[in-house]
């Protein structure tokens, strides 16, 4: 009965499907040029998922298009590219394919880029995000929490049962900050909201999705919002379950006709051409992008998204004038008493902090219901 | 009610994985082991959803999802069965190809819509207090989770086809003596496990997610393949380990929905360290359960 031993058979077919794997992570890159200048850039874009996922790749997508319709610009995009080695690889080819400017997108793939651009000094790399930079690698990111503050205004106004939600990945600065933020714009026109969290501890899981909608639904949870890569599911199991969705990335108004309220939007579009044509410019060394550029709710980057049915006339034009005065810098939503949910005061009454110390929250603000793992 | 949304949970999240270890339980059953599952479930969920899509009805993307399923064990099932390659590598190669092919292919999906299976609630029975909702409230796909398992105890352990098939798990020579092809059993035990598992992943994205992403299934084909060994191979001691799985993946977000004060990092272990400890518990006097012929798997990689 025992056949003779083909190991060679394995190993190819493991070869093979290692093959098809790597292909796939990165060369599903389109690309699309206009003519103009004499000498065409190249600009390469890294996403961590689908750029149509309703959700960070999304947005940094419809930032790359804006840089596609720069005259002479041409860009190469890949999506799926994993927070790996693989990165460097996706990195190293579009270089060889030519391109001098690259946006690796993502969180992880900040430490491929960094070691890609030691190996390139004449390629500039602008991370999103990354709190460590080099000689031809800066980085930029915005304080979407801002906008979050403005969009939990909204979902103070709709809730009934005066019970929010919020799914999020893991529990780090960036996420504690939107949470803090939604609950407090919340509570500032509804002093009996709570916020209640739920951690699935993955980037994108439907299935843990899913179920966390499922599970604050039925703790009588009429608003969720959340911060995820990809955020189709939990708004379209929102909308099955009647109950209203604030979003977050992009734009998902099209996913929750009935309860769609707001969300917190990305718009990169500008932030990348200025990065672009400076750079095209030779301008780009000790420039603001040259280190750690961060903007706020004052820059066209971070928007609030297009407002839904359920939110009224007179809410719109509230959060509308919060905005402004934001933008103004009149109103900070970070300003004391700021309490946390063991009722110690972490910013003083008066005080408002700026971004790079908001940057290091570790607590979650009173009203909030969720526990971040001692450390 | 909390014991109510923790059932209902178990059975709405377990029932993925179910479907993938009774898939799995069958192939071992044959004397192969079969590490693909996850790419069937891949292959599954995808070919679900994709047919789904284009057709606007949820049904036909249930046999889409078990004809991939089923496609991609095929290839297990050639190489490992007419090659004669190394079951462990060559499960895994699948599982690697199930994974690219489906990320490749599937990105034009992501932002796809489908209206899903829907729920479709037995009259009467599911107006029963606390078992109604968990038992008798779901759709078609949910509902064949379980009667899965009796099922498949049936066929086992009282058909004669289920003794060939546990006898060539054991033993294929004598198979081979009493006329008939253990090869042959082998095959169809693959395709119809990776069938199982192609329908698990078609209830993952038609039934509960109503989603496509890239890695959908994110790891639950390969908590099927440790529930089948820590199962004993047993269909019903396996649909335990499922939906205590699926109940407590389930319990660790509905906790932190009320509000519960414990790590997520501490919550996040729960589902593998409960389906373990039942298990263990299940099987405290179990011996030794394995196929005789998977020894050899494991030993060499190869079957006998």
């Amino acid at each position: 009965m025992s056949r003779r031993p083909r190991p060679l058979t394995a190993v190819a077919a493991v070869l093979m499907c290692s093959a098809t794997v790597a292909a796939c992570g990165s060369d599903s890159g389109s690309s699309s040029s206009s003519s103009g200048g004499a000498k065409t850039t190249t600009v390469g874009f890294l996403y961590v998922g689908p750029k149509n996922d309703f959700g960070y790749s999304q947005a940094a997508g419809k930032g790359a298009a804006e840089v596609a319709k720069l005259p002479g610009v041409k860009i190469l995009e890949a999506e799926n590219v994993p927070e790996t080695s693989e990165a460097a690889r996706v990195m190293e080819k579009m270089i060889r394919d030519g391109a001098t400017i690259i946006f690796p997108t993502s969180y992880g793939h900040l430490e491929p880029a960094l070691t890609v651009a030691k190996r390139h000094p004449d390629v500039i790399f602008e991370h999103q995000g990354g709190l460590k930079n080099s000689t031809n690698l800066g980085s930029y990111f915005g304080a979407i929490y801002e906008a979050q503050y403005l969009t939990g205004i909204a979902a103070g106004h709709a809730t009934k049962s005066n019970k929010l939600g919020y799914v999020v990945a893991f529990p780090i600065p960036q996420t504690l900050l939107n949470i803090n933020a939604f609950e407090l714009g919340a509570k500032s026109v509804n002093p009996k909201v709570t916020t209640t969290v739920v951690f699935t501890s993955n980037w994108c899981d439907p299935g843990k999705q899913a179920e966390a909608t499922n599970s604050l639904v039925a703790q009588k949870v009429d608003v969720i919002s959340q911060h995820q890569d990809c955020t189709k599911t939990i708004v379209e199991t929102a909308e099955r379950k009647g109950v209203d969705s604030v979003g977050y990335h992009a734009d998902a108004s099209s996913l929750a006709p009935k309860g769609w309220l707001t969300g917190s939007l990305w718009n990169w579009g500008p932030i990348y051409t200025d990065i672009v044509k400076t750079i095209i410019a030779g301008q780009w060394k000790g420039s603001k992008y040259d280190g750690q550029y961060r903007v706020g709710i004052e820059d066209p980057t971070i928007q609030v998204a297009p407002f839904g049915k359920a939110v009224s006339a007179a809410v719109q034009a509230q959060i509308k004038a919060k905005e402004k005065a934001m933008r103004a810098g009149t109103f900070k939503p970070f300003t004391g008493p700021i309490t946390d949910q063991a009722g110690k005061v972490r910013i003083p009454a008066g005080q408002s902090p700026d971004r790079t110390k908001l940057e290091a929250t570790d607590y979650l603000v009173q009203g909030v219901t969720g526990k971040i793992p001692s450390s | 009610m909390f014991v109510e949304d923790v059932l209902t949970g178990a059975v709405r999240y377990g029932a993925s994985v179910l479907y993938a270890t009774q898939g799995e339980l069958i192939a071992e059953r044959s004397g192969i082991v079969n590490l693909g599952t996850e790419g069937s479930m891949l292959c599954g969920a995808l070919a679900g959803f994709a047919v789904a899509a284009e057709t606007g009805s949820a049904l036909p993307g249930v046999f889409a999802g078990l004809i991939a399923g089923a496609l991609l064990a095929l290839v297990h099932a050639y190489v490992v069965i007419n090659r004669g390659a190394n079951q462990l590598a060559a499960g895994l190669a699948i599982t690697f190809l199930g994974l690219g092919l489906t990320a490749a292919i599937g990105t034009s999906y992501v932002d796809r819509r489908i209206d899903g299976l829907g729920e479709a609630p037995i009259p009467l029975l599911s107006d029963i207090p606390l078992f109604g909702n968990f038992l008798f409230s779901h759709d078609l796909l949910t509902y064949g989770a379980l009667l899965l398992a009796p099922l498949l105890w049936w066929f086992l352990f009282r058909t004669r086809w289920g003794l060939l098939l546990r006898a060539t798990g054991e033993d294929p020579e004598v198979v081979h003596a009493y006329g008939h092809s253990p090869q042959k059993i082998r095959y169809l035990a693959t395709v119809a496990g990776g069938a199982l598992a192609g329908l698990g992943g078609a209830q993952l994205v038609l039934a509960f997610t109503l989603n496509w992403v890239e890695n959908a299934t994110a790891g639950r084909g390969f908590v099927a393949l440790a529930l089948v060994i820590f199962a004993a191979w047993k269909p019903l001691r396996a649909m335990l380990g499922a939906f205590v799985f699926g109940g407590a993946a389930a319990l660790q977000l509905q906790l932190q929905a009320r509000g519960i004060d414990v790590s997520s990092f501490v919550l996040e272990m729960v589902p593998y360290v409960l389906t373990l400890l039942v298990l263990a518990i299940a099987s405290w006097r179990g011996g030794q359960q394995m196929p005789a012929g998977l020894k050899a798997v494991f030993d060499s990689g190869r079957a006998r």
